[in-house]
């Protein structure tokens, strides 16, 4: 018998705001534990929480740029449940009124697209972090995470397997890391998903039981643990047993999941609108300002890239998965036109130098060791034939950290290319000289030794000659 | 003269003139609890030291420029659910006995910058649960005019410390009446504001979307005061309103010719104390002779109200105290595992009301009762606000008794939850409007115990209420009745 997967995906990403969602502490990364904490993240009696309006207009251009329907007006909501980390003994989150439902995003699949439609996206404050391994006999709490805002956004049970799941994610995250809302590092916990999966027999129109998986920390294991699970209900089902609706655990070292808690044991959460906040009136004017400032998002502009500039559908695509990498590659195009190069330098030099520094992890370079300008500058002197490609890459190492023109280094190294045909002819006639054994093997018919002696003639110059002329002029000569 | 039987204007005057000194008033104060506490046992904390220090820093504000608040130098009472910065707030549970706040209350420190003396804190039902002061973890407050009586709740000690002269002026919280029932009952001036006219922050909350701090005093005249003192927008409070906070003494005009007062006929009904009834409709002729209109006006789903109080109350309340877990302050016992740590600290540190409440809201609030509870509750609660604007539609204020009775016997009701739970009868309604209402002292009853008259107000129209509560005030001495205190 055949079986199918149906997988809907939750996914909480961490907002890049400077403040907590509901207090003035810092977000930051690296304090002291409990040193970004107050009265209200910390749960004190009295104690009261402000929204945090930075967030909100985020989950708006998430929402957005999502195709959902923005609420006119939403609702914080309490979600009750005692647990140490939790310092309200209750989770402000959102339950009836989300900001955001009703969206979609498209994702490439094997090149074909495929639309993945969302429930709902809406804002909640994350909870502080347990420490169970720093001393045998108690945990501590760390409440810095406390109160840091998180947007939640819900797939419908569009996915059919691990792979779509994946695509999905890393879709997902592009948008999120393109709006410059969330830095999307899975690793460090502000990309974090769960996934609801159920499995049924091929051509069934009902939904099997759905087991949520939890503690999945990166895109492999989100796969493994989808493949593994989909193999233990498909195997469960095929040999007529039953399965159970309860929550899993992803273990990471045994790849498996194993049951964290059935649904008759699930919480009763007791959702109520919270008291002590209004509800957000998400007006038009709001709405569209937020829309206005919308970024092209990283499909449009992948589709853009490859009509406006004649770009092929790989490079645009490795070109729109960063945000800042499309702002630069076009920065570049506004000094040089030459598209294709530009791409080329980019994809190729300029990558591998942003990997050897480790910036590629981040959400957003700052300091790039090259501006677009001077790599425009570099392309423009190559088309304009001052310099030859090889001549291009010692350029291009030299310019590095320096914010020089590269027109200066090529002056002042004397790196120009030689074109004239006078100069070039001489060296030529000096290879054929010193090569003598050689251009006979040549004129014998062995015409592999061409490409050797436009090399030394190449040499000859410290790579400054022009190789189409020395070709040409080689040519005649040996003709 | 007593200068511990001063109210806050009185005492302001005195001060600015020189006859008297923040330091000499605090002691008398001080002196008047010594000679009464004993027994009445309106303080949970009291901060002689402290207050002494403030009254001295008082004194020298005092020599060196005009006061700018009345409250400069004036000795002031806080319930004990109002957050202190370095000074024990308990809100007479035990889970929270040794709590020490980080942080002033918006409240607290408005009446600290005007130059307020604090005396200390008071006693309450516990997280201000309850109608008679008896639910306090550590000891009940007694009535000054009847030791044997209850002073009311849940600011009984706000209103007993005031009653016996312990204090200037106090500051209480209402979430259902808790402000003005004890007013009542004590013979004190006691206003609960519009919903959103005063700070929550650093308020112990009980029920949030009906939590109000207000004043507590001697007279009407140092109602409006204090609560100028304390009203305004905070930005740390999301339901404050942002709207101007208007000179509240100045609507004591004593004239009252051509206001329209509505008096509800459903809070004159069967289960109303004579005395009380015949008090309050005294005070209504009262009224019309000083040129009011009295009209009758209809609050039709009034009966509605308790039932509406009690689950959106306990709900908000069991989500409120969740935070009282034992992990990063108050009381903590030893469990072998989380759950019992959790499940012991919470059946030692809550007392019997507060564990009822959060069992009621918890249930309330549940899978499969939440449309039947809280959903329906909020629906209802529509209702008695709509109420509200339809009877405002046709009067400028409304006038009901504060309580169906006076003062009851202590454990009386202890017994019995929802006899207790009646006695905010006429006031529960005004919370779930969030619409403000004053109790001032309209007679004495044949034990010789204090009658309140409520005046309930449109939201933020404060002014009028002051007004009404002033011009009667102003043709009668029931204000100025003090208690004997024979047995004290």
């Amino acid at each position: 018998m055949k079986y199918e997967s149906i997988i809907g995906l939750e996914v909480h990403a961490q907002l890049l705001t400077d403040s907590k969602i509901f207090c003035g502490c810092s977000t930051s990364f690296g304090a002291a534990p409990n040193h970004s904490t107050c009265p209200v993240c910390a749960g004190f009696p009295g104690a009261l929480p402000v929204l945090n309006k930075k967030v909100v207009e985020f989950a708006l251009y998430a929402g957005l740029a999502m195709h959902c329907k923005i609420a006119g007006s939403s609702r914080l909501a309490r979600k009750n449940y005692f647990y140490p980390d939790l310092p309200k003994g209750y989770q402000i989150s959102q339950y009836e009124l989300p900001i955001c439902s009703n969206g979609y995003i498209d994702v490439d699949v094997g090149g074909a697209t495929k639309r993945v439609r969302l429930i709902r996206i809406h804002v909640e404050e994350d909870a502080g972090k347990n420490i169970h391994d720093a001393y045998e006999d108690c945990s501590l709490i760390d409440l810095n995470r406390a109160g840091v805002p998180l947007l939640e956004i819900v797939s419908e049970p569009d996915i059919r397997n691990p792979g779509e799941a994946v695509s999905y994610l890393k879709s997902l995250r592009a948008i999120l890391r393109y709006l410059e809302v969330c830095d999307g590092n899975m690793e460090e916990g502000s990309f974090r998903c769960d996934a609801n999966i159920s499995v049924r027999r091929i051509g069934t129109e009902s939904l099997g039981t759905k087991v949520e998986i939890k503690n999945l920390n990166s895109f492999k294991a989100i796969e493994k643990a989808l493949e593994y699970e989909i193999k233990r209900q498909t195997d469960t089902l095929s040999e007529g047993g039953i399965l159970v609706q309860e929550t899993r655990l992803w273990d990471d070292k045994n790849e498996q999941t194993r049951s964290m808690r059935s649904k008759e044991s699930a919480h009763d959460y007791r959702y109520f609108p919270d008291p002590d906040l209004l509800p957000i009136n998400l007006n038009q004017t709001w709405t569209q300002k937020v829309c206005s400032n919308l970024p092209e998002l990283p499909e449009a502009r992948k589709g853009r890239l490859m009509s406006q500039y004649g770009l092929s559908a790989y490079d645009a695509e490795l070109l729109t998965g960063r945000r800042d990498v499309a702002d630069y590659l076009e920065a570049a195009i506004n000094v040089c036109p030459n598209a294709k190069a530009l791409s080329n330098w980019i994809i190729g030099d300029l990558f591998r130098v942003l990997k050897e520094r480790k910036l590629d992890e981040q959400l957003r370079i700052s300091d790039w060791p090259l501006q677009p300008t001077q790599l425009g500058d570099l392309v423009q002197l190559i088309d304009d034939g001052k310099i030859n490609g090889k001549i291009a890459k010692v350029i291009f190492e030299a310019l590095l950290d320096t914010n020089q023109s590269p027109r200066l280094i090529m002056t002042q190294q004397r790196l120009e290319q030689v074109s004239d045909p006078a100069s070039l002819e001489r060296s030529i006639d000096q290879v054929l000289i010193t090569h003598a054994q050689q251009v006979a093997a040549y004129r014998g018919g062995n015409d592999k030794i061409f490409g050797f002696l436009v090399g030394q003639v190449m040499k000859a110059s410290q790579g400054k000659a022009n190789p189409q002329k020395v070709n040409e002029l080689l040519k005649a000569k040996l003709s | 003269m007593n200068l511990f039987s001063l109210t806050i204007h009185e005492a302001s005057d005195k001060l600015r003139k020189r006859e008297v000194s923040s330091q000499e008033l605090t002691e008398a104060v001080f002196q008047r609890v010594a000679e009464t506490d004993g027994l009445i046992r309106s303080y949970i904390t009291l901060c002689r030291e402290a207050a002494i220090a403030q009254a001295k820093e008082a004194d020298e504000r005092l020599k060196r420029e005009a006061p700018s608040s009345p409250l400069l130098g004036i000795p002031v009472a806080l319930k004990d659910n109002l957050l202190t910065q370095g000074l024990r707030t308990t809100c007479a549970s035990r889970i929270l006995d040794n709590f020490i706040s980080p942080y002033d209350s918006t409240v607290v420190a408005k009446v600290r910058s005007a130059g307020a003396v604090i005396t200390g804190k008071t006693n309450l039902d516990e997280f201000a649960m309850g109608s008679s002061a008896e639910n306090s973890a550590f000891f009940p407050t007694r009535n000054p005019w009847h030791l044997e009586r209850v002073p009311g709740g849940s600011s009984g000690g706000s209103a007993a410390s005031v009653a016996a002269d312990q204090c200037i002026a106090a500051l209480g919280t209402d979430t259902g009446g808790s402000i003005r029932q004890p007013a009542a009952f004590c013979g004190i001036v006691g206003l609960k504001p519009t919903y959103g006219r005063v700070s929550r922050y650093g308020v112990i909350a009980f029920a949030s979307s009906m939590d109000q701090v207000g004043p507590m005093t001697k007279d009407v005249r140092d109602c409006a005061l204090l609560l100028e003192a304390i009203s305004g927008h905070d930005p740390a409070d999301s339901t404050s309103v942002n709207c101007p906070v208007p000179s509240y003494s100045k609507s004591l005009t004593g004239d009252i010719a051509g206001l329209r007062l509505g008096v509800p006929k459903e809070y004159f009904t069967s289960g109303l104390q004579w005395t009380v009834d015949e008090a309050v409709t005294d005070a209504i002729r009262q009224l019309e002779k000083c040129g009011a209109i009295i009209e009758e006006v209809s609050l039709p789903h009034a009966e509605y109200a308790m039932a509406v109080y009690y689950i959106i109350a306990t709900a908000e309340a069991s989500s409120n105290l969740a935070r009282y877990d034992g992990m990063r302050y108050g009381h903590r016992a030893a469990g072998r595992d989380l759950a019992e740590t959790y499940m012991l600290t919470r059946a030692e540190g809550f007392g019997p009301e507060v564990k009822r409440r959060i069992m009621l809201g918890t249930y309330a609030l549940s899978a499969g009762y939440y449309d039947e509870y809280y959903l329906k509750a909020q629906k209802v609660r529509t209702l008695v606000c709509r109420d509200f604007d339809t009877a405002f539609k046709h009067c400028d204020a409304i006038v009901t008794p504060t309580s169906p009775s006076t003062a009851f016997k202590m454990g009386e009701k202890i017994q019995n939850p929802l006899q207790m739970y009646l006695s905010d009868i006429c006031t529960i309604s005004i919370n779930l409007a969030g619409v403000p209402a004053i109790s001032v002292p309209c007679g004495l009853d044949r034990e010789g115990l204090p009658i309140g008259m409520q005046v309930i107000g449109k939201h933020f129209d404060e002014p009028t209420i002051l007004r009404v509560a002033y011009a009667y005030e102003q043709q009668t001495e029931w204000h100025r009745k003090k208690p004997a205190l024979s047995h004290a």
